[in-house]
């Protein structure tokens, strides 16, 4: 990516007015969500530079930013990346059963890649949907009360269609 | 405005309103002066995070006469008039500084026999004053390879106690800042993310300001340790600074260049990179005479009153 | 049937959408409000009505408004905290969800008593599709001219935008949260000043959760005697309780403050039961920060009284027997249950959370981490428990914001609760479960 596309740079330009003048760096991570989708789901040092230049940061208030949170890749990822939630009240209902399936049917380990690049499989925490455990999520999608064969369902789809879980956000 | 009253340690000292804790516990001096590894009186918004400085108020003020609920942080408290103050009198602060020690040494890879900063590092001044004998952990450490960032600095991550103070260098009184704090919780590194030079006529402080010996002068690196050199106040005609610094010397050679520190290890003033890093040669600097570094420093146990180095070098040993 | 507040429509098909709202009487309460109360006179309301705040910290939320700098003639900020993150807490999400002009309307109405005109909600990164269902009813609430300029006509404006975060649940820490909203590190501020005086872009500003904001028109529309009238001691009104683990029925329940405890665990109304007809172990009452209570403590306190579901009964007996009412967050574990191995993602949890800035949580959270998934590997110690007590000791008070506390609190309530089982993981070198 160097630059924000056609169809993302109105939403861009939105919310670059949310902020009151002179607080343009507020739309910081809005934007990293926008980059880190039009940047093949991770964020490369390129991209956040461009971010900073349109922010008119210096690029290592986006570095320090980026590395906060949790949601963003400072590495690339997979095209389809699954997010198993594992904290206490996922643990309760089978958590750590589903990262199992997952791990044996995908054949990598949580913060791996498949070799063919289509699944990267990730632990997350707390997802704040502890009613309807275990979860799992994928690009802005829940998935809720996931068991085993839930999990091979819905691997089998993405498998078929290639599954890109990282598009606006916004969109 | 009036003066505030309050007592650290049973000591009374008045000071003008919106004055720190800790920085009345420096206007009396001696043993009621929390450590302090991150709060830096010079730079601005420092201090906080550490822990290392908590005391105990056992009493808010005169108007309000209760003892505040936790141990707060004395760097960042500020002084109400009738506060009661404890720091080394009270056991639970002395309990508290234990522990925080403790965390602070937990992830430290007490590599002082290679580490630069040995003989004038925060941390291990700390550590023998608060430290426990044995630890109580044989958890792996958390680690991270050394890097340069520029020519004239190397970053010992793992020694790092993450206290922010060079990034506030960076911010504060260089022109633009490309190192900073980046990831989260016990991953959280200084760092330049891609390989960038840290370059700017400032950078050095950052070396200065370090409690501990994450950022040391590449130029001094495993020249001396320090204990071995003498410390000169010098001076030199400079556009960019005071040209105000120390001589840390061997012989007629100059080891290191230095900001002049005070007896909190806090630079007097910030020094430009000309004076640390190019002046080198003797001839370059008005020497003023022999630096008074604290007397229960190491340093001083290479005691000197005198230029005439060669007459002393003998008694080092002794 | 308990009374409903904030549940009362949820089922409603559409409810989402402005019409539907609009139907079922929505934006009285700002109507009622701009047209004929004062912004004091609004803040009155909730001040007196004893609404408390439901984010977990249960602070006065009309006095946290009385608190707002008005001298200072800067702009003033009203921040909706959606950064819903506590393990075993997701009540926000189903109002955010299913009924968002119900959190505008509340917006609007604190915004209108703070004298804010540029509110924002944050919501958590990760719950993007709430998001887009938030600015799509903000888009809908323009339109009608309920935010915008001049509202109703009645000469009062106000912008509403709506911010993701990143993934972090510091940012739920309401320092952190404007940290975050600024566009920086979610670092909490090390406090005071507090943000009543210096908040979002150092103005004053007031950070409210989303459960308390969306309480705030019913307040409006029926008065304050009405909602305190509601409820039990302190604990007026009612209180969405999540509840998940092991129950027959996970779910959202709007409760009225002051219901047993017991009837919430085993009623059909409620949680239906422990599943599969298990015995009750344990339970973590207000999300996984507060401390967690064995089955016989949760259902009565040590005196033997029923606990009931109010922010006094739940803490009755301090932390040697007692918990807190925190967020709402009700995890449930049934007999099959190993607290070693629960504990250990809690503590997992906060390891990962903790923002890094001072040394106790910083370097505490991960140690104790370290030390729980060794003792739950069968690999520990007897020294390790006491070492455990003594970590989180040192951890709780002593951090800049409470996230050192949310850390210490379920290691040492599961300890003093339970200690036995710690020492049998030890004893067997291996978990018992």
């Amino acid at each position: 990516m160097t630059k924000f596309s056609a169809e993302s740079l109105p939403i861009v330009n939105r919310i670059l007015k949310q902020y009151p003048e002179g607080k343009q760096k507020s739309a910081l991570l809005p934007l990293l969500h926008i980059a880190q989708a039009e940047n093949n789901g991770w964020l490369s040092a390129e991209t956040m530079d461009y971010i900073a230049s349109l922010l008119e940061i210096q690029p290592i208030e986006v570095y320090e930013v980026a590395s906060f949170y949790s949601m963003f890749n400072l590495q690339p990822v997979g095209n389809c990346v699954i997010e198993v939630c594992q904290t206490g009240p996922c643990w309760l209902n089978g958590a750590e059963e589903l990262l199992a399936y997952f791990t044996e049917r995908l054949g990598i380990k949580a913060g791996e890649t498949t070799a063919d690049g289509k699944f990267t499989l990730k632990t997350v925490e707390c997802l704040a949907a502890c009613g309807n455990a275990p979860v799992i999520q994928v690009g802005t999608d829940y998935f809720e009360n996931v068991n085993k064969q839930k999990a091979e369902e819905l691997l089998d789809k993405w498998q078929k269609e290639n599954k890109i879980s990282h598009t606006n956000p916004y969109l | 405005m009036p003066l505030l009253k309050l007592t650290i340690d049973n000591i009374e000292v008045e000071v003008e309103p919106g004055t720190t804790i800790m920085n009345a516990a420096r206007k009396i001096g001696g043993h009621v002066v929390p450590p302090a590894m991150c709060y830096y009186s010079k730079l601005e918004g420092s201090g906080g995070k550490c822990r290392t400085c908590l005391v105990k108020v056992s009493q808010g003020s005169f108007k309000d006469n209760r003892p505040m609920p936790k141990l707060v942080a004395s760097c960042r408290t500020l002084v109400q008039d009738g506060m009661v103050v404890q720091n080394t009198t009270s056991p639970e602060v002395i309990e508290n500084r234990r522990a925080i020690t403790e965390f602070l040494l937990l992830n430290h890879p007490l590599d002082c026999p290679v580490c630069d900063q040995a003989g004038e590092c925060h941390l291990q001044d700390l550590s023998y004053q608060n430290g426990l004998e044995e630890t109580n952990t044989d958890e792996a450490r958390r680690t991270f390879a050394p890097i340069d960032i520029g020519n004239l600095i190397k970053l010992h991550m793992n020694r790092c106690i993450l206290c922010y103070r060079c990034v506030m260098v960076a911010d504060q009184i260089t022109d633009s800042r490309v190192h900073g704090v980046l990831g989260r919780g016990d991953h959280s590194e200084i760092s330049t993310l891609i390989k960038k030079a840290v370059d700017n006529d400032f950078s050095g402080n950052m070396i200065d300001v370090c409690p501990v010996g994450a950022l040391t002068d590449k130029t001094f690196r495993f020249k001396s340790r320090v204990w071995f050199t003498r410390p000169f106040d010098a001076h030199r005609k400079c556009t960019k600074c005071s040209g105000k610094t120390v001589l840390w010397m061997k012989g007629e050679e100059i080891l290191r260049v230095t900001g002049r520190k005070d007896k909190y290890g806090e630079l007097e003033e910030f020094i430009c990179n000309d004076c640390r890093f190019v002046y080198k040669q003797p001839k370059d600097w008005e020497i003023e005479g022999p630096r008074k570094i604290e007397r229960h420093s190491v340093i001083s146990q290479n005691h000197y009153e005198k230029l005439d180095n060669e007459e002393n070098e003998d008694k080092i040993e002794a | 049937m308990a009374k409903k507040i904030l549940l009362d429509n949820i089922d409603v098909p559409g409810l989402a959408s402005f019409e539907v709202y609009k139907q079922l009487g929505g934006y009285s309460a700002v109507e009622k409000a701009l047209k004929n109360l004062t912004p004091d006179q609004v803040t009155g309301e909730v001040t007196k009505s004893g609404l408390r705040g439901r984010g977990g910290a249960g602070f006065p939320t009309g006095m946290k408004w009385g608190f707002i700098d008005k001298k200072s003639g800067n702009p003033r900020y009203f921040v909706c905290n959606f950064d819903e993150s506590e393990p075993g807490t997701f009540k926000d999400r189903h109002i955010g969800q299913l009924n968002p002009h119900l959190l505008i309307e509340g917006m609007i109405l604190g915004s209108y008593a703070l004298g804010a005109r540029t509110s924002y909600i944050y919501i958590r990164g990760e719950l993007f599709y709430v998001l887009k269902i938030i600015e799509k009813a903000i888009a809908e609430a323009y339109k009608n001219g309920l935010l915008g300029n001049n509202i109703l006509g009645t000469g009062y404006s106000l912008d509403l935008y709506c911010q993701p975060g990143g993934g972090a649940y510091i940012c739920g820490e309401e320092t952190a949260l404007l940290e975050s909203l600024e566009g920086k590190r979610g670092n909490p501020r090390i406090k005071p000043p507090f943000p009543a005086v210096v908040g979002l872009y150092g103005c004053p500003t007031v950070v409210n959760n989303v459960e308390t904001i969306a309480t705030i028109p019913w307040i409006i529309n029926n008065g304050y005697e009405a909602y305190s009238s509601i409820g039990i001691g302190n604990s007026k009104g009612t209180k969405l309780i999540s509840a998940c683990g092991h129950i027959n029925k996970p779910g959202v329940y709007e409760i009225e403050l002051g219901l047993p405890i017991e009837e919430f665990i085993y009623s059909d109304e409620y949680c239906g039961g422990i599943r599969n007809g298990n015995k009750l172990k344990a339970v973590v009452a207000g999300g996984s920060s507060v401390p967690i209570l064995p089955a016989e403590l949760i259902l009565r306190t040590a005196t033997g009284e029923p606990r009931l579901m109010s922010y006094e009964s739940l803490s009755e007996g301090g932390f040697q027997s007692g918990s807190m009412l925190g967020s709402g967050g009700f995890i449930v574990m049934d007999h099959t249950t190993c607290i070693v191995k629960n504990l250990l993602t809690f503590a997992r949890f906060y390891h990962h959370e903790s923002c890094g800035q001072c040394s106790p949580c910083r370097e505490g959270t991960g140690w104790m981490e370290k030390i729980l998934h060794r003792i739950e590997s069968g690999n520990g110690s007897m020294k390790d428990i006491d070492l455990l007590v003594n970590i989180s000791k040192h951890i709780e008070g002593n951090t800049i914001c409470p996230l050192g506390d949310a850390a210490a609190w379920p290691v040492a309530s599961a300890i003093r609760h339970f200690r036995a089982e710690f020492e049998e993981h030890v004893k067997l070198q291996k978990c018992p479960f």
